[in-house]
């Protein structure tokens, strides 16, 4: 089997506000034979795609620039953050004049953007480049009986033929995932909706009622938890909070766990490694 | 004027400007903690925390940080040994001329008996430290000509310190090597302290003086094995008690090599007393200034590193957390190690705003919380907003400074005061009012040199040719099915977005609360049959609302906010 390496972007808000999800990808991506390499890497740009598109598509061809310097691919956890390098490499492929600007302003440090370097979510690593027939002798725990509502998070899904991620209208990797850890995936309508973090701080009430209007949607079609992929998404449904100026979310009784978590469990891995150690999951899980 | 005075009165500004400027972090603290702050409960309640930590269960991590990081600095050695190694220099270097030769009546002399500054090792020592500081000097400013960010950030302050630094240590070498060679300087000690019979025995030690010291004589010197051999006597009763040869002073006798020739020119313009008036009056102005230069750190810097040695911001007493913000902005160098770590230190790249950088946004504030206002704040709100918290300043800076927790406050408050994030201050008109704005401002005019335009998706008529207004976009939005009423709670529905995209009427969407809120899951690009690229239109009316919109700073309360609209 090929050696999987790849450079390791974990996005400004997981090492500050989602530590657990860090820990649990490092021990599952590991286990699985496949090596992170750790580089200084700046922020991704979805943060100021608001306000500049070439200032967001800058921020993320450094990384690109940077991951080519090392001749690695790259593979982020985080869904926004891999939306967010998808895109510009998009845009740089399609406009010569961005290109042409973003190189004018790395060349100062020495870089250049490459359009060879392979971006990839953690979900891709696992579904396509490991493979699910790989993964499977290493599940020692299935969790069976454990239903799961897979949420799929949309900067990694939409636009398709950007993102290359899966089918955007009818996906089934993350179902897929799922079923692999020995737990079932439930069909529930909204699946492919978005769960509200980008309008947090932004406006508290619209991203309330987004992310109320999923959790409930999950419910009814019976899951027991609810499994994210991306680091905003998690700090949406889950406990984690970047932003305790916001309104509080008022979340309901769903509780949510990152996919990784579960599949690290499925693994045997110690709920230490995973972060799981005194979460109140654990005992479902 | 008498030196004394002057030296009494440098100490007293530099005290009383101390104590101002640690009276300032109480009476302008940072964050809303602690509003109405009153002084004497900060005082009380800073008192109990020093209490608390001095004498709890903390004090051997106390210890360990004032070992460590305040007196051996390894916190930055780890971080840069070069860094480490220029700075420790400078510290030390500084510290053992101000303790053994500035203060050397009080504190040299009083220790050693027979001390006296011409003899080793202290003129060894003294030579020693000056080298270490001009090292550590000329480090510090080819490192901020070296990184393209702290060259960008260079500050006069920040040369200002580095030049006093180099004229005190300089003057005082200059000084010395006039010493060393000054005819003059050798008539007065001569008849000061020697007992000369003769101008034979004057020129004899004249002599042995120019041949094993290097001093400048006058007249052509004697030679002589005789001569020297009375010469050699003479010091050994007179001199050699407070002199050792200058051989041992690395920098100023080289250099009193080369002034050798120049000696009497130099005397005759009183050179010496000119050295001396110079480095003494620099000496006393550094002590002055200390407080209002960068030179403050020497105080808040120990301070913020035994603070953060106590726990985190959030540890901290609630109350405190303000004047522990205050006290940070005090502590900073502007060494710029925050600024290479930034996340988004390359968005300052393609928008120029330098309150986006750690190092520049700590200046701002500091003006912001002097008083500043109007365009000076609009930039510190841009910068501050632009942050993702990824908390890499907070960990790298060599100070100590809880930076997340003081960019977290400066948020805070900036919202509050009325500089609010663009999410924040679009809501303050109405989407016509923003379009007879937008209307005054031409598309594109503020835009960085070299930058690329923006896609030019919504300019472009071709992106919409195909827009049949089939609602699709509408219809699978997260963000309108959310809404009992559309047309209340989001002005414009995703498909009439388009629809005035495609009447060219970009100008009346900049302010639409539905291109504000777009959770930007891209369903309605996915969605839309004929291919148009709803989301990515968003984001870039957003772009462009950004560019040519500016609201009336400060905006009021959120309450006036909406009446006004």
């Amino acid at each position: 089997m090929k050696r999987l390496r790849y450079l390791y972007f974990p996005g400004c808000k997981m090492g500050p506000f989602l530590p657990d999800y860090d820990r649990a990808t490092r021990a599952v991506t590991a286990a699985l034979g496949v090596e992170l390499v750790d580089c200084e890497l700046n922020c991704c740009g979805y943060p100021v795609r608001d306000q500049d598109l070439a200032a967001s598509v800058l921020a993320a061809a450094r990384n690109l620039a940077l991951a080519a310097r090392e001749g690695l691919d790259l593979m982020t956890p985080c869904q926004c953050c891999y939306g967010q390098l998808r895109h510009a490499d998009y845009w740089l492929r399609q406009r010569e004049d961005l290109a042409c600007y973003v190189n004018g302003v790395l060349k100062a440090e020495g870089l250049v953007w490459s359009a060879a370097v392979g971006i990839y979510h953690l979900l891709q690593v696992l579904a396509v480049e490991i493979g699910l027939e790989a993964i499977r002798p290493a599940i020692r725990q299935p969790l069976a009986g454990l239903d799961v509502a897979a949420h799929y998070g949309c900067h990694a899904l939409r636009p398709g033929h950007v993102m290359q991620f899966d089918n955007p209208l009818a996906p089934t990797l993350f179902e897929n995932l799922v079923a692999v850890t020995g737990a079932s995936a439930v069909d529930w309508p909204l699946r492919l909706e978005c769960c509200g973090y980008p309008l947090r701080g932004k406006n508290d009430r619209l991203a309330r009622r987004l992310m109320q209007r999923k959790t409930e949607d999950a419910r009814q079609a019976g899951a027991q938890v609810l499994a994210t992929a991306c680091t905003y998404c998690q700090m949406q449904f889950g406990a984690a909070d970047d932003n305790p100026d916001a309104e509080p979310l008022d979340r309901s009784d769903l509780p949510a766990i990152l996919y990784i978590q579960l599949l690290g469990r499925a693994m045997g891995l110690p709920a230490t490694e995973l972060g799981l150690g005194d979460g109140p999951l654990n005992p479902l899980v | 004027m008498d030196t004394t005075f002057i030296a009494y009165s440098a100490l007293g500004i530099g005290l009383i400007g101390t104590l101002w400027r640690i009276g300032r972090w109480f009476r302008l603290p940072i964050g809303a903690e602690c509003q109405p702050p009153t002084l004497t409960g900060l005082w009380s309640q800073t008192a109990r925390a020093v209490g608390r930590a001095v004498f709890g269960p903390r004090v051997t991590r106390l210890a360990k940080a004032l070992v460590w990081e305040v007196l051996l600095q390894g916190h930055v050695l780890r971080q840069d040994w070069r860094r480490g190694i220029m700075h420790l220099g400078l510290f030390y270097g500084f510290f053992f001329l101000v303790i053994f030769h500035a203060l050397d009546e009080f504190t040299s002399a009083r220790l050693w008996g027979d001390y006296a500054p011409t003899l080793n090792p202290w003129r060894l020592l003294r030579n020693l430290a000056a080298a270490l500081i001009l090292l550590g000097v000329a480090f510090a400013a080819l490192r901020r000509r070296s990184d393209p960010l702290l060259r960008a950030t260079r500050h006069m302050a920040d040369q200002l310190a580095l030049a006093l630094l180099a004229i005190i240590v300089f003057s005082g070498i200059l000084l010395e090597s006039h010493q060393i060679v000054s005819p003059e300087m050798f008539r007065t000690m001569v008849a000061e302290y020697a007992f000369i019979e003769d101008d034979a025995e004057f020129e004899a030690l004249q002599a042995y003086w120019q041949a094993e010291f290097g001093a400048a004589t006058t007249a052509p010197p004697k030679t002589g094995a005789d001569t020297l051999a009375l010469g050699r006597d003479l010091h050994a009763d007179f001199c050699a008690a407070c002199h050792d040869g200058p051989q041992s002073a690395l920098l100023s006798y080289p250099l009193s090599r080369l002034m050798k020739p120049l000696a009497n020119a130099l005397e005759k313009a009183n050179f010496d007393t000119l050295l001396w008036h110079l480095h003494f009056l620099v000496s006393c102005l550094g002590l002055a200034l200390l407080p209002f230069t960068k030179f403050f750190h020497l105080v808040a810097t120990p301070l913020s590193l035994l603070v953060r040695a106590g726990g985190t911001a959030a540890d901290a007493d609630a109350g405190l957390r303000p004047v522990r913000r205050a006290m940070g902005l005090d502590a900073c160098t502007h060494c710029g190690v925050c600024n290479q770590h930034c996340a988004v230190a390359v968005i300052y790249r393609a928008i120029p705003n330098p309150a986006i950088l750690p190092s520049e946004k700590l200046g701002a504030l500091m003006r912001w919380i002097s008083g500043a206002t109007g365009t000076q704040c609009v930039s510190l709100a841009e910068g501050s907003f632009i942050c993702t918290a990824c908390g890499r300043c907070t960990q790298w800076c060599p100070s100590g400074i809880d930076l997340q927790d003081l960019w977290r406050a400066s948020q805070r408050e900036l919202v509050q005061k009325g500089y609010p994030s663009a999410h924040g201050w679009i809501r303050s008109h109405r989407p016509a009012q923003w379009a007879a704005r937008a209307a005054t401002i031409p598309s594109a005019s503020a835009k960085a040199a070299g930058a690329p335009a923006t896609l030019d998706l919504s300019a472009n008529p071709e992106t919409f040719w195909s827009c049949v207004q089939c609602t699709t976009c509408t219809s699978v939005c997260p963000v309108v099915a959310v809404s009992d009423d559309p047309r209340r709670d989001l002005d414009l529905t995703p498909q009439q977005v388009m629809n005035m995209m495609r009447l060219q009427l970009r100008e009346l969407a900049l302010g639409a609360r539905m291109v504000w809120d777009c959770a930007t899951c891209y369903q309605c690009q996915e969605h839309c049959p004929q291919g148009v690229r709803v989301a990515d239109i968003l984001y870039e009316l957003r772009n462009e609302a950004h560019q040519r919109l500016k609201p009336d700073y400060p905006l009021g309360a959120p309450d006036e906010i909406v009446s006004k609209a």
